[in-house]
């Protein structure tokens, strides 16, 4: 029975983030604000400044999820950094339904992500070895597709401005606050550049 | 917090997270035409969204201590090693790089 009390407290620590918050960073996040003082205000800023990245993943989508119906509105809620980022990636072949393409990485990822943390919750505490490490198989995804993106697109520049945006604030700001002033930095070098960028576009 | 302002707090997170997603195409819905300079950002993001991601994956590691982030820049100098020349046929990167192309599952919805 004690087995089976412990799954239940999993799910139930689970499902009230993953399920509708579902957004990676931002459950850990609300997991450390519960047991701290009552300040809405302060959460509902705190989710706009660390969810400020999916803005610019909505702008990236805007054309993609153009005519699909009403499972655009699923693609949009479900739409986190690494759905975003096959979604965006994959070459869907022109024969093949997008919308339903997209629906099928989108949907079993979300659940893989619900169903994970709750098993991690039931688990986490008879691993004994090491997992230092494993959180790298997110970095080594967005490294592949940053350069698939590159190749792709020679698209250098912006590859290359994402940098060049982001690595100053992070070493000037640190972890916490770089996000925000990385966003604006790389707006407006996009904007500034938008005259030779055009025109590579349509060389 | 009692369970009401804990109730609160992660509605007002959902609020947040949901306001994030879907503001782009509030602002910009698909009956009207999406002004150039947002069109311009649509095309030219990704690439530099892909590079502030690889940064916000690393964001956490420590440069002037030991080991001085040489895991991680020798994990992503093999995963770009791995992704241009497959060195390693089997392992996570040439699984992820099948994965993207999705064959397999694209095969289930061409028409018959």
């Amino acid at each position: 029975m004690k087995s089976k009390s412990v799954i239940l407290n999993a799910l139930k620590a689970d499902f009230p983030y993953t399920v509708p918050i579902f957004a990676g960073s931002m459950e850990f996040v609300t997991v450390s604000l519960l047991p701290g003082t009552f300040n809405p205000l302060e959460a509902f800023l705190l989710t706009l400044m660390i969810n400020a990245r999916h803005l610019f993943y909505g702008i990236s989508m805007l054309d993609r999820f153009h005519g699909m119906g009403i499972k655009k509105w699923y693609l949009i809620y479900g739409m986190c950094d690494e759905t975003f980022a096959v979604n965006y990636s994959a070459k869907v072949p022109v024969d093949v339904d997008r919308g339903r393409f997209m629906f099928w990485v989108t949907s079993p990822n979300q659940i893989y992500w619900i169903s994970d943390a709750a098993l991690g919750g039931i688990f986490g505490s008879y691993i004994r070895f090491n997992t230092k490490g494993l959180g790298f198989a997110m970095t080594a995804m967005f490294t592949v597709i940053f350069m698939e993106q590159r190749i792709r697109e020679k698209n250098r520049v912006s590859s290359i401005l994402g940098f060049v945006a982001t690595v100053p604030f992070l070493a000037a700001l640190g972890a916490e606050n770089f996000i925000i002033p990385s966003m604006f930095a790389l707006l407006i070098l996009l904007s500034a550049l938008r005259g030779p960028m055009e025109r590579r576009f349509e060389s | 917090m009692t369970l009401t302002q804990q109730i609160i707090t992660i509605g007002v997170v959902v609020l947040g997270t949901l306001l994030t997603r879907f503001l782009p195409f509030c602002l910009f819905p698909a009956g009207k035409p999406t002004p150039k300079y947002v069109q311009y950002l649509g095309k030219v993001l990704p690439a530099s969204v892909f590079a502030l991601l690889v940064v916000y994956c690393v964001k956490d590691v420590s440069w002037n201590v030991p080991p001085y982030g040489i895991p991680e820049g020798v994990g992503i100098a093999v995963t770009n090693a791995n992704h241009q020349v497959e060195l390693i046929p089997i392992g996570f990167v040439s699984h992820f790089k099948r994965v993207v192309r999705i064959i397999p599952i694209t095969e289930m919805y061409r028409p018959a």
